[in-house]
């Protein structure tokens, strides 16, 4: 069946562009999650209409179709199962059109998170979510995963950025969800495709939506003697009516692992740093980061570093997301995690994870995104050591229990793909998830677009159940 | 707190229903029998941003108790939160608050079957799941019925003040201003609604030789029409636009463009597999 379905497509797009190697499946078996799956082919469209022809040949050949981008998603979303065809966005990487007056660029799917960026640079603007893997996760894959990143804390996630996308849908057939115009009539179907997770068809174009560069920025780093004074400093800010462009929080592990590693002389002997950066009108900047500075040490900070150059302010951040590149130095794999509890939550939450790391006698670091909530623990291991999987899965478990149970959620920006997919009854019941697997069903009644994914059994209706190896289900 | 059971129980689960609110934006269905969604505020936590209340809550009501916290929420004055939200059309702050759309975080609703339904997530961060909130904003009723919602907030800025100038070209002006909270235009005179911090605002406003004025301009209430903002410099006869954004509040009435044929398909799709015999707001296409 391989074989035919990769004869139609070498026909339909070029035979250098559909792989069936086994080598190079073997690349494509997984994403940057710890679960494997098998693929039958790959293809590289270049063109909608290239998707299209892909989606259609799945179809005939009855094939499950899983769309993917850079490949940097966490939860398993592109991990394809069951033989699928994985199709390969990252050669649709232009941008097609800026308008830079009022804001908003069409762009193809395959184009980098940074690059975008990069380019707009030149017109004083950016593409807001700037997830950690902005260097190398693709514009298509935010969409699926409706990713954030550090400065969603003001300007909120991908789905706040995406104006329009055109969609290849299951049938083959394409439609352009949303405009250039803001409200289109009828139901926001591009609101319901944004976090879609590949489960409703393939982005083959974006509109997104451009922000302006602010014209004065303060970034400063404080240190606590305590998590809890770090967190309840978060509280404090939000509550005093301030959104800072950035609000992210460190451990003193973490801190010790990125100094070994970037020798930026952060203060390894804090229980935790918060690095804070406002943005602005130049008045605004300097008044809110008094402001921040004196409810940090109303609070218990000690030091306070005030980036006082670009070069200061960007090695400060490169603290920050060099963090999971820092923790190879202490044990060869790390498990990162996802999940948002509310901010008066933190210090309560946050001790809940070091108890369930200390009692399956795992090592834990916090970096995450304190401003909203969203925590990140990482569990470091060395998965050498026999029976070590079983507990980061146990513990990984605990904590999102934890989370949900503090009122929080399962996913502020990594998706549910099949990481999380046996979790969703933690927070939605039978009713909501059917009311999930309507909007799927309507939107692939086939059920071959990405299945097995975000729905558990039996809301899934259409998609037999699947167990892939490295799951934690 | 928010009785849910006795608001399913008037939905029921079979028959012709609709919703109505105070009337302010088009009221329910004429001659279908009408339920109301609960009222009230259940709590306001500004150290989270966000507000918990019945979808039957007044958002003028909303917005004082909001207030009192200096919080503020982005939906459209007057009428009820649940009607603002299944309208799901923005008000003139659209450009720095952004859409209805975007302050939608959970719901509760009564679905065709009449059974409570949760959307969403109660945090400010959330993506567990498909974004089933975004798609119950501006869908009139037709998939569900809102009983209870979580709203994004956000601070009341310090200082807000609306500014005037002469203006041919929007396109030269609106460049210059740091993420302004509205700018409107009518063909001869500019408006924007700059907020933050006094200095800054003053400093920007001197700036583009805009003057200080009392609010925005009255709007045409002809037809509120939707366009890529790009193109509203070609806009003829009296209205006001929402430059940045493409709303333009026009005199003349207007009949939105087609919608092309698989949109239409895909959102009947939608409707059908909510309310497949079409008991919830008959007659409204989604």
């Amino acid at each position: 069946m391989s074989e035919a379905l990769a004869a139609d497509l070498r026909a339909a797009l070029s035979p250098d562009r559909v792989r069936t190697n086994a080598t190079e499946l073997g690349l494509y078996r997984r994403d940057a999650s710890n679960i494997d799956g098998s693929a039958a082919v790959v293809c590289f469209p270049l063109t909608t209409a290239e998707v299209q022809a892909a989606v259609l040949a799945a179809q005939r050949h009855g094939v499950p179709f899983v769309p993917r981008g850079a490949g940097t998603g966490l939860a398993g979303g592109a991990v394809p199962l069951d033989h699928a065809l994985v199709i390969a966005t990252t050669k649709m990487n232009r941008v097609l059109s800026v308008d830079t007056v009022n804001r908003m660029a069409w762009v193809e799917p395959g184009v980098l998170n940074l690059d975008l960026t990069r380019q707009m640079t030149r017109f004083g603007l950016h593409f807001a979510p700037d997830p950690s893997s902005q260097q190398s996760c693709s514009i298509g894959g935010n969409v699926a995963n409706n990713s954030g990143g550090p400065h969603c804390l003001a300007d909120g996630v991908t789905a706040s950025h995406v104006l329009a996308v055109e969609v290849v849908l299951s049938d083959g057939s394409v439609a352009q969800l949303g405009g250039e115009e803001p409200d289109v009539d009828g139901l926001d179907l591009r609101g319901a495709f944004v976090g879609s997770e590949g489960m409703f068809g393939i982005a083959t174009r974006v509109l997104v939506r451009l922000t302006q560069n602010p014209p004065a920025v303060k970034t400063m780093l404080m240190d606590f003697a305590s998590v809890d004074d770090g967190a309840r400093t978060v509280s404090a800010i939000i509550a005093a009516g301030m959104v800072p462009a950035a609000l992210e929080m460190m451990d003193q592990l973490c801190v010790r692992a990125v100094e070994a590693y970037i020798h930026a002389g952060l203060p390894v002997e804090a229980a935790a740093v918060l690095l804070v950066e406002v943005s602005g009108p130049v008045h605004a900047v300097e008044a809110d980061a008094e402001r921040i500075v004196a409810i940090g040490r109303e609070h218990g900070a000690g030091t306070v570093r005030i980036a006082q150059d670009e070069a200061e302010r960007a090695l400060l951040w490169k603290g920050r997301k060099t963090a999971f590149g820092a923790i190879a130095r202490i044990k060869p794999n790390y498990y990162l995690h996802d999940t948002v509890v509310p901010r008066r939550m933190l210090p309560e939450v946050l001790r809940q994870v070091y108890e369930i790391a200390d009692r399956h006698q795992l090592l834990v670091m916090n970096v995450f995104h304190a401003g909203d909530g969203n925590l990140h623990p990482l569990l470091v291991f060395d998965k050498r050591e026999p029976g070590v999987m079983e507990h980061v899965h146990a513990a990984g478990e605990e904590i999102v229990r934890a989370s949900v149970a503090a009122g929080g959620v399962l996913s502020g920006e990594h998706g549910i793909g099949l990481e999380k997919r046996d979790f969703m009854p933690m927070m939605f019941a039978p009713a909501d998830l059917a009311a999930q697997a309507a909007m799927r069903a309507a939107f692939d009644p086939s059920g071959l677009a990405n299945p097995f994914k975000v729905l558990p059994s039996p809301a899934a209706c259409g998609d037999a159940q699947h167990v892939p190896e490295g799951a934690w289900v | 707190m928010i009785d849910l059971e006795s608001f399913a129980s008037a939905v029921g689960a079979e028959g012709s229903v609709t919703i109505s609110g105070l009337g302010t934006r088009c009221g329910g269905i004429a001659g279908v029998r009408s339920v109301s969604a609960p009222s009230g505020i259940e709590w306001v936590q500004p150290d989270e941003m966000i507000v918990s209340c019945g979808a039957g809550t007044p958002v003028d009501e909303l917005v004082a108790a909001l207030a009192e916290h200096g919080q503020t929420v982005a939906l459209p004055a007057g009428g009820t939160v649940g009607g603002a939200l299944a309208v799901g059309l923005s008000d003139v702050c659209r450009l720095g608050y952004g859409p209805v759309r975007d302050v939608l975080l959970q719901a509760h609703y009564v679905s065709a079957a009449g059974d409570v339904v949760k959307a969403g997530g109660p945090t400010v961060k959330n993506v567990s799941g498909f974004d089933l909130c975004r798609l119950l904003v501006g869908s009139r009723g037709a998939l569900g019925f809102l009983g209870a919602v979580i709203l994004r907030t956000r601070p009341v800025p310090q200082h807000s003040q609306w500014h005037r100038g002469d203006c041919t070209d929007p396109a030269g002006v609106y460049p210059r201003l740091h993420r302004p909270t509205s700018v409107l235009w009518d063909g001869t005179t500019l408006w924007a609604l700059l907020e933050g911090h006094p200095l800054d605002v003053h400093a920007e406003a001197e700036a583009l030789g805009l003057a200080p004025c009392d609010g925005p301009p009255p709007l045409p209430t002809g037809s509120r029409r939707s366009m890529p903002p790009s193109a509203i410099g070609s806009v003829e006869g009296t209205f006001v636009a929402e430059v940045g954004v493409g709303v333009v509040h026009h005199a003349e009435p207007w009949s939105p463009p087609e919608r092309d044929a698989r949109v239409v398909e895909l959102a009947r799709a939608v409707k059908a597999q909510f309310d497949p015999t079409g008991r919830l707001n008959p007659g409204i296409d989604v």
